[in-house]
């Protein structure tokens, strides 16, 4: 399943004919421009002139050209797709910077000092020397509550944000609690409310104080916005109605890791399934160093 | 006591078009203000001048502010504005879908304005939602409803619910009954009236009704093509018409 030639054992000649990491320069430096304001100001979503890239939009576009942008040639790359470093998404994309750009590849965490990311913030603690990209679909939080652009832009100017809390009242009068698992609002460094991507809220309390620095790139939507390290990130809620994140019942069934991040994994048309680390390198670490989980157990093969 | 808002010379064109012309009128702590006039008169104009949400061409608005005394509301930042307007200030439009989310229920409805201002204790929020869905007649039971199962009187109500929550002191009404047919209309003055008057609020409503201007309030200004012909109380100005234009208009109404 892994791809081995790509997976930092050897450093492949980047191919001919591209500029380092496939974006020119000027459109790097406009890029860097806007990720040097989006850091300035925590939260904020900086318009960005948005450039084609050799994908569809969706596929991670925003991503790619702000990790464009910031690799140098000594860097080491690390590409998750739903916290898995071997989903066809993961894969190409890191592929695409092995051949662009020329930079070693990583799947262990700690190895890399850029990490792109789809949904997840991987398990293992990240560190100041250490930057991850978020993908971004849809970077404006008010926007279920107010389609209108040039509203939503006066609103986080006022820091009018009376609105967003209508969301969680409207999930807890439906369903008894807030519903939203993902893509759960927060308030950065007291100021702009920010949506954290399509990040399951069980990160949500990871991004508060992290030392490493976070940028995330809407490439359709053309926004660029970061949260600086350490700083203060404060998921929405009441106080009746507290911030929770998910728990599973059972441990991973693979490495037995409990209090993890756990993908559903379907095992037959019976109905079976077991739950498994939506983490990758963080599981495969844990079944290397002996960890086993109860789907595992007492299987020596 | 002072006045509570006081209007000076407002002028509001629209390019070579006028909407209102120089009209000047105080209003009173307690006091209800009906304006009347033909449609294209200038009545809808005025009252977003008034409201702050259209910017005047000429003139002021001063408003007596619970702290800081009067202060001309075109003059203030735009925070202070919108601050102003959803917790001293509500605005009933005459269709309730303006005014209205129509896409979360109506418990929401009623809460945005106590989230807006920083209430994030859920048990209140829907307590208070409640509370304001029957003193609005509406069934509580409705609550998790959305505003598009309303019938359209229902709906009216629920935008009375949700303005007057955050306990406004001043309520901007444009034609509040409009587009309701009359047995509804009745009971929403009905309510109108019995609200205005247990919560002593000021009003100033627009209305083309000269029967809804009778019954909710105390003073009426007449308006023609962007300017104020009459003013008074509004059982002398009905009972006594001077201006030729308030003869016509009172003497149009049809009595069945």
């Amino acid at each position: 399943m892994r791809d081995e030639t790509i997976t930092g054992e050897t450093v492949p000649v980047p191919e001919s004919g591209y500029n380092f990491a496939y974006l020119d320069e000027g459109a790097k430096r406009m890029i860097r421009r806007a990720i040097l304001k989006a850091v300035a100001v925590p939260g904020y979503q900086v318009p960005f002139a948005s450039r084609e890239m050799p994908m569809p939009y969706g596929w991670g576009t925003g991503g790619i050209q702000v990790t464009a942008s910031i690799l140098k040639p000594e860097d080491t790359l690390k590409v998750i797709d739903q916290g898995s470093d071997d989903t066809t998404n993961a894969v190409s994309i890191r592929r695409f910077f092995a051949k662009t750009a020329g930079v070693a590849t990583t799947e262990k965490t700690e190895e890399a000092n850029i990490i792109q990311t789809r949904h997840r913030i991987p398990e293992k603690p990240l560190s100041e020397d250490q930057i991850i990209v978020l993908q971004v679909p849809i970077p404006e939080p008010l926007r279920w509550l107010e389609p209108r652009e040039v509203e939503t832009r006066r609103m986080h100017a006022l820091s009018d944000y009376g609105v967003m809390h209508v969301k969680l009242y409207e999930d807890i009068s439906r369903h008894g609690r807030i519903t939203t698992n993902y893509d759960y609002p927060v308030m950065v460094n007291g100021r702009h409310i920010m949506a954290p991507s399509p990040t399951p809220k069980f990160d949500n309390p990871k991004m508060g104080n992290m030392p490493a620095l976070q940028l995330f790139g809407a490439g359709r939507e053309k926004r660029i916005y970061a949260i600086p390290p350490h700083t203060e990130v404060k998921s929405l809620d009441f106080e009746d109605h507290p911030f929770s994140i998910q728990a599973w019942d059972e441990p991973c069934a693979l490495c037995g890791a409990e209090e993890v991040f756990m993908d559903e994994v379907i095992l037959d048309d019976q109905g079976g399934s077991m739950f498994v680390c939506s983490d990758s390198d963080f599981c495969q670490r844990r079944r290397d160093a002996g960890h086993k989980g109860p789907a595992v157990e007492g299987d020596d093969t | 006591m002072s006045e509570l808002l006081r209007v000076e010379n407002l002028t509001k064109s629209y390019g070579r078009q006028r909407g209102c012309t120089d009209v000047s009128f105080e209003l009173w702590p307690g006091e209800v203000l009906a304006i009347v006039g033909e449609s294209g008169s200038g009545k809808t104009t005025l009252l977003n001048c008034c409201a702050g949400r259209l910017a005047p061409t000429g003139g002021s608005v001063v408003y007596e502010t619970r702290h800081k005394g009067l202060i001309d509301i075109h003059g203030m930042s735009e925070p202070e504005r919108r601050f102003l307007m959803r917790t001293d200030w509500a605005f009933v439009h005459q269709n309730p879908r303006d005014g209205l989310r129509m896409n979360v229920s109506a418990g929401a409805n009623v809460g945005e304005r106590l989230m807006a201002v920083g209430a994030r204790n859920y048990g209140n929020i829907r307590n208070a939602a409640l509370d304001w869905l029957s003193r609005t007649e509406v069934d509580p039971d409705r609550i998790d409803d959305l505003p598009t199962t309303f019938s359209g009187g229902m709906q009216q109500r629920l935008q009375i619910a949700r303005n007057l929550v955050s306990g406004p002191r001043l309520v901007f009404m444009d034609e509040p009954t409009g587009g309701l047919d009359v047995s509804v209309q009745a009971r929403l003055l009905d309510m109108l009236r019995d609200l205005v008057d247990r919560l002593g609020l000021s009003a100033v409503v627009v209305t083309h009704d000269l029967a809804v201007a009778r019954m909710l309030s105390t003073r009426l200004m007449v308006m023609q093509q962007g300017r104020v012909v009459e003013t008074g109380l509004t059982d002398r100005v009905l009972d006594d018409p001077q201006h030729a234009y308030t003869q016509l208009l009172v003497s149009s109404v049809l009595q069945p």
